[in-house]
């Protein structure tokens, strides 16, 4: 088990004060102006060399993405722009970050500006998160006040400026051109990249988009060295990570462990174990709502980092781990799902936008066994056909989930159908 | 599916609305972390203002902030309806949005929206049904008007909405024993100082 003095977050569960005087006992913003003296380049190849991938999903590597950034900042401003509009479906730690944490990700924030030559920054908060964006209003006034950041910020020479911008409720903004889109002030819908956002970003400027996990843990990176980061998880797979433990869980929790942590040892250390006891475990979902779910016999031992998951057709995703029971109605706990990326499709894409409503239907029909055998092989064949048909990644995301679902519990959609046709036939 | 649409034939109507010089200055205060030139960024924030002061989002309001942000109304409409914080109806005094996307169906969701749904007036409550809110480790959860309140189930959901009838406003956040997103019954890291 990962050790305390190992942790990041030292007060995820705010047992402690979270404005600055408590941020700087617990070792944030210790001599920031060290860090910045080492320059761009070092900073992002310490990144690198850690090894640290995106914590909002994707798993692009951090250190790679700042240094798309063009070296020079010409006629266009550069921007980082961080994505706190958390609404993948199991996930909630970037709310502990901003509620209990917050000068964390502040003082990312002038460490991952600086190093892509950026003065502003902007924190895009999802509308629903009030209080935590209070709170980060709170942190970045604090920062102010003290020189951190603003003018010559940490006495640098740099100045940065940082502003929290909250949403009003749309997952789709989570996607981060249709963020872009959004902080711009339009409905939230996915741009075509190319351009990608480092060429023309926000104003159509060189802009870095990052999760705020990714961004929180900066420092602390860089404070005590990449080696230290990578030397938690698997190669390629490295550092800590904020998981997310819900459903059919005793002890439903947040938690920072090592990557690559066997997930029955997360769930059974940290959560109190699968209600029932591990035998009662049905499936589970390990990266949030977007990624295939997984049988019992992989979650017997499949690890819980980038490479494991996708080796088993899953994905570590937000690391969101979603547990379901035998007593789950598992073609009801995706069909709710399915439902779930139908109301946030953006409606931009006509396979999202139709094939999202479409396979909901099918799925609620499913849930009840309302339909004939081959109808599970029109519905995969859908899910494929929106899937890497449209701009963003939402149309994957609504056809992940039924496609594990059909390819771990087949047997269970075939014996509704059976049933109910046997019922039909009775009546 | 209802319409969504930026002027409802049934709702009351609002005949104009200005901001008071308490939300003029706080809606200034938004346009000003933006770039010269760039004010309609502030649009999604303008919009809360304006439907914090009305309580909700009539037509006349959107105009305002069109003309605030020196937008073409319908590009504030286009906002207006496609974020669904945007309550383009009166609401009760309270809004009680309950989450019942999967983490927090498995939890209960259901008893949560049954209690919720039975209290529902549209004078002191109103109830919605909400995609994940982001507190999945706390589920099933419901969001009243700002606050979210936490670990829920049906008996649980019912005393709140009690307590809010007798005019409370109970302690939002988990309504068991526990803190934050730490497991019920204390940590299992960081438990030393």
């Amino acid at each position: 088990m990962l050790a305390d003095k190992d942790r990041i977050f030292t007060n995820l569960y705010g047992f402690h004060d979270w404005h600055l005087a408590g941020a700087r006992a617990r070792g944030a913003w210790d001599n920031t102006k060290a860090i910045l003296e080492r320059g761009p380049d070092a900073i992002i190849d310490e990144m690198k060399k850690s090894g640290l991938r995106g914590r909002g999903g994707a798993g692009f590597p951090t250190g790679l993405k700042w240094s798309f950034m063009p070296k020079e900042v010409k006629d266009r401003p550069h921007y980082l722009v961080v994505n706190a509009d958390e609404s993948e479906p199991g996930t909630c730690k970037d709310r502990d970050i901003m509620r209990h944490d917050p000068h964390l990700l502040v003082e990312g924030c002038l460490v991952a500006g600086f190093s892509m030559r950026a003065h502003a920054g902007y924190i895009y908060v999802r509308g629903e998160f009030y209080n935590e964006a209070q709170h980060l209003e709170a942190a970045i006034r604090e920062a102010y006040e003290a020189g951190l950041i603003g003018k010559n910020a940490c006495g640098s020479g740099w100045d940065f400026d940082l502003y929290v911008h909250r949403g009003a409720g749309a997952y789709i903004c989570g996607e981060e051109t249709a963020l872009l889109e959004s902080l711009e002030g339009k409905k939230g819908m996915p741009r075509l990249k190319p351009p990608f956002p480092a060429g023309a970003g926000l104003y159509g400027c060189p802009t870095t988009v990052n999760n705020v996990e990714s961004i929180a843990v900066a420092p602390t990176i860089l404070r005590r060295g990449a080696s230290w980061f990578s030397s938690f998880g698997r190669p390629n797979n490295t550092g800590t990570k904020l998981f997310c433990i819900s459903g059919h869980v005793n002890k439903p929790c947040n938690v920072e462990e090592a990557m690559s942590i066997p997930m029955r040892e997360l769930i059974e250390k940290h959560a109190g174990g699968v209600r029932g006891g591990w035998d009662n475990l049905l499936a589970v979902i390990p990266g949030g709502a977007s990624v295939p779910l997984l049988p019992k016999e992989i979650c017997d031992t499949v690890l819980m980092d980038f490479d494991a998951l996708r080796d088993q057709k899953s994905g570590l995703g937000t690391a969101a781990v979603i547990v379901m029971d035998k007593s789950t109605d598992i073609v009801k706990a995706i069909a709710r799902l399915s439902y779930f990326y139908k109301h946030e499709s953006c409606g931009q894409c006509t396979p999202c936008r139709e094939g999202t409503g479409w396979m909901w239907r099918v799925m609620e029909r499913m849930v009840v066994g309302d339909a004939r055998i081959e109808e599970i092989d029109a519905l995969e064949d859908v899910t494929k056909q929106v899937e890497g048909h449209t701009i963003c990644a939402l149309g994957d995301a609504a056809a992940w989930p039924i496609q594990g679902l059909i390819r771990h519990f087949r047997p269970e959609m075939e014996r509704r159908i059976r049933a109910h046709t046997r019922q039909l036939a009775a009546e | 599916m209802a319409m969504i649409t930026a002027d409802p034939k049934d709702v009351p109507q609002v005949a104009s609305f200005a901001f008071t010089s308490e939300y003029l200055e706080k809606a200034k205060a938004l346009i000003a972390k933006y770039p010269q030139g760039r004010q309609a960024s502030a649009v999604i924030g303008v919009l809360d203002l304006a439907q914090r002061q009305q309580g909700w989002l009539p037509r006349v309001a959107m105009d305002e902030v069109a003309k605030l942000l020196d937008m073409a109304p319908i590009r504030v409409y286009e906002i207006a309806t496609f974020y669904t914080m945007f309550q383009l109806r009166p609401k009760g005094k309270y809004l009680l949005q309950v989450c019942t996307t999967t983490p927090c169906w498995l939890r209960g969701s259901d008893g949560v929206m049954k209690a919720c749904r039975e209290a529902a007036d549209g004078e002191t409550f109103s109830v919605q049904e909400v995609e994940c809110l982001g507190g999945c480790v706390n589920a099933p959860v419901v969001q009243i008007n700002d606050d979210f309140y936490e670990d829920l189930d049906e008996a649980s959901m019912r005393k709140l909405l009690d307590a809010f009838r007798r005019g409370e406003i109970p302690k939002p956040g988990p309504q068991v024993d526990r803190q934050a997103s730490a497991p019920a019954g204390g940590p299992t890291t960081l438990k030393g100082e």
